[in-house]
């Protein structure tokens, strides 16, 4: 099975006039519905809906309420490795470009394991560049061994891998992986995504379908809004999702809704999402699927952040650095470079204070690894 | 009217509440729900639990004289809670358990199946086992032959705050099932615990609606309330109750006509 003909579909299916033809009634329509469906989706995400925000955050919220209650998963990211023969032309690891490249040893691993266990977080994501010639299969078995020692939950947001070797990492305790689509525009990815095995579309396409199979239990999707148009990027990761909830209800689905910032000297995003789209998005998404976990990272503003907390938000990363080494390291040190530039450089600490002002809960441990042998009596 | 106790595992309990420990704003708010609903037992996620944090743990806040009733929430095969509820034991969260087997996320609703296979296991092993079920005869039957100590039937799915969706099941659970019957999941407000208790069931458990309340202790203590109210309503034997009001006998009085006339 493979997402890859549902998505076809959809792109081909004439989204832009799709999303213009929607009205008021079709928007009202998607917000009573008890089990919104694809037209729902498109809907909510159309020009008609729009005026209708406050609304749609009305019940975007009492659902998130209900499912999550007044709760926030907080994690960060650790970067192990920035070596990558991709060559994504709006990413900061572009392996054209001339940075510092660098790869924890082991040792640095833990030292890096030892200063974010020591701010309290028990979820870790840990990321890589593209390059299997460094960081591989076996580098990432053995840093998971190493960072299980302090962590209840590491997820991986690597390069797409076989399913087996999914599962192979998946009984090491990885329980979670991201992958971002980047975009599902098929005809544009290549532009975006030039060289590299990256470069192969339907290869990322079916690897959250890959990590289900193997057993994952958190699987989160997305795309980089902005990349493409954002409507149709917003409207392909809900059909996604919900595909794979239907397949795989074992699994915990979930998505970030990372965008584009633009900047001067760097890629250009196609489209601009502006704050009010990008809330049009989590609304639409969280209406459409009340179950699906949403992630907003730090590439967003502190206050934008804090606004968006009632609206759906169920995941957070505090404490964080796009830096390989950027945990451990003084300031003074940082030779290494960020894969983006992050907009909230709050700590752990200061982003737990700022929830529990809002009301709400910042959780740190959410899961008790039981296939390791002290799980058994 | 003699105290009314309901003894589960040997416990006797004078509150049919039970509470939960999870979608709270701060957890600190814990100990003034458990006061105020009068609960004597509370469930909380073993996934949750860290004995080791210096960040807070759930556990902190859990008033000593309360009944711990770990659950096995994230299993999703029988395998997975067995191992979960013997964690929660080793950790020192005694012998009870609630059994959670799911592994649908989107409706988040219990599978039968692997929930007695756990059921039997831990049973045999010497918990005090609570599993959650859909209200299913067939299902209730199997874990009363696996041991448990009592059967936690849904009102409708976890989180939903529905109500008793599920009323005419639960009532053949109430009517056959020889274990305590407590309702859990999907109780959204007072009147609906209320009206669980006034057909029969022996407790509700209530989490999401008193935990994002605005005011949870003065939800718990609502529910306290309402959980006493139909236990009452229940014990007192209410009247019967007509569909509708009936004035005459209009398919009957012919039998009166003779005498009549």
């Amino acid at each position: 099975m493979s997402f890859y003909a549902t998505c076809t579909e959809w792109m081909n299916a004439g989204l832009d006039e799709r999303l213009a033809a929607m009205t008021e009634t079709d928007v009202r329509r998607a917000l009573g519905a008890s089990n919104p469906g694809p037209l729902d989706l498109l809907a909510m995400l159309s020009p008609a809906a729009t005026p209708h925000l406050e609304t749609m955050a009305r019940k975007a919220s009492g659902l998130t309420l209900r499912h999550f209650g007044r709760t926030i998963h907080l994690f960060t990211p650790l970067y192990l490795s920035n070596f990558c023969t991709n060559h994504c032309v709006y990413c900061g690891f572009n392996s054209n470009n001339r940075i510092p490249r660098s790869q924890l040893t082991m040792e640095q691993v833990e030292a890096e394991a030892r200063a974010i266990a020591a701010t309290g977080l028990k979820n870790l994501l840990i990321l890589t560049g593209d390059c299997r010639a460094k960081a591989g299969p076996d580098y990432l078995r053995d840093c998971v061994a190493v960072l299980r020692r302090h962590f209840p939950s590491v997820c991986i947001e690597i390069y797409a891998m076989e399913e087996a070797e999914y599962a192979a990492l998946a009984a090491e305790g990885v329980d979670g992986m991201t992958m971002f689509q980047e975009t599902y525009d098929e005809k544009l990815y290549p532009s975006l995504h030039p060289r590299g095995p990256k470069s192969d579309f339907r290869f990322r396409l079916d690897a959250p379908e890959r990590a289900c199979r193997a057993g994952m239990r958190v699987v989160n999707i997305g795309a980089l809004l902005g990349l493409s148009d954002w409507r149709h990027d917003a409207f392909l990761t809900g059909l996604h999702a919900a595909w794979l909830m239907e397949r795989h209800p074992e699994a915990d689905i979930a998505t970030s809704l990372p965008r584009m910032r633009p900047h001067v000297g760097a890629y250009q995003p196609a489209t601009v999402v502006s704050d009010r789209d990008l809330v049009q998005v989590l609304l639409a998404l969280r209406i459409f699927r009340p179950r699906l976990g949403i992630t907003i990272s730090t590439r967003e503003a502190p206050a934008f952040r804090e606004n968006l907390l009632p609206l759906g938000v169920t995941r957070m990363s505090a404490g964080v650095s796009t830096a390989v080494g950027g945990h451990a390291k003084s300031d003074g040190d940082g030779e290494s470079v960020g894969q983006f530039e992050i907009s909230d450089g709050r700590s752990v600490d200061e982003m737990c204070a700022v929830l529990r002002k809002h009301g709400y809960q910042p959780v740190f441990k959410d899961w008790e690894p039981i296939f390791a042998d002290r799980g058994a009596a | 009217m003699t105290k009314d106790i309901l003894t589960i595992g040997g416990l006797e309990l004078t509150s049919r509440l039970f509470t939960g420990t999870g979608k709270y704003r701060d957890d600190s708010l814990i100990p003034g729900v458990c006061e105020a609903s009068g609960s004597q037992v509370i469930t909380v996620a073993l996934r949750r639990v860290d004995l080791e944090s210096g960040t807070g743990n759930v556990m902190d806040f859990i008033p000593r004289h309360m009944r711990l009733l770990p659950n096995t929430s994230g299993a999703r095969t029988a395998d997975e809670a067995v191992r979960i509820a013997r964690l929660a034991r080793a950790m020192g969260c005694g012998d009870w358990i609630k059994i959670e087997v799911i592994s649908d996320n989107r409706y988040l609703l219990p599978d039968g199946y692997e929930t007695a296979k756990a059921t039997e296991i831990l049973a045999n092993e010497g918990f005090v086992v609570l599993p959650y079920i859909n209200p299913d005869l067939y299902v209730a039957r199997s874990l009363v032959d696996a041991g448990a100590a009592a059967v936690m039937p849904l009102g409708a799915p976890i989180g939903t705050n529905r109500g008793i969706r599920t009323r005419e099941m639960v009532r053949i659970l109430i009517e056959e099932i020889d274990l305590p019957i407590v309702v859990d999941a999907g109780i959204g407000r007072p009147s609906e615990a209320c009206e669980a208790m006034e057909m029969g069931a022996d407790a509700c458990l209530v989490n999401t609606a008193i935990a994002t309340a605005d005011d949870p202790a003065m939800m718990a203590r609502a529910f306290g309330r309402a959980v006493r109210a139909g236990r009452e309503a229940f014990l007192s034997g209410p009247g019967a109750r007509a569909g509708m009001a009936v004035a005459s006998s209009p398919l009957t009085g012919f039998l009166d006509a003779g005498t009549a006339a």
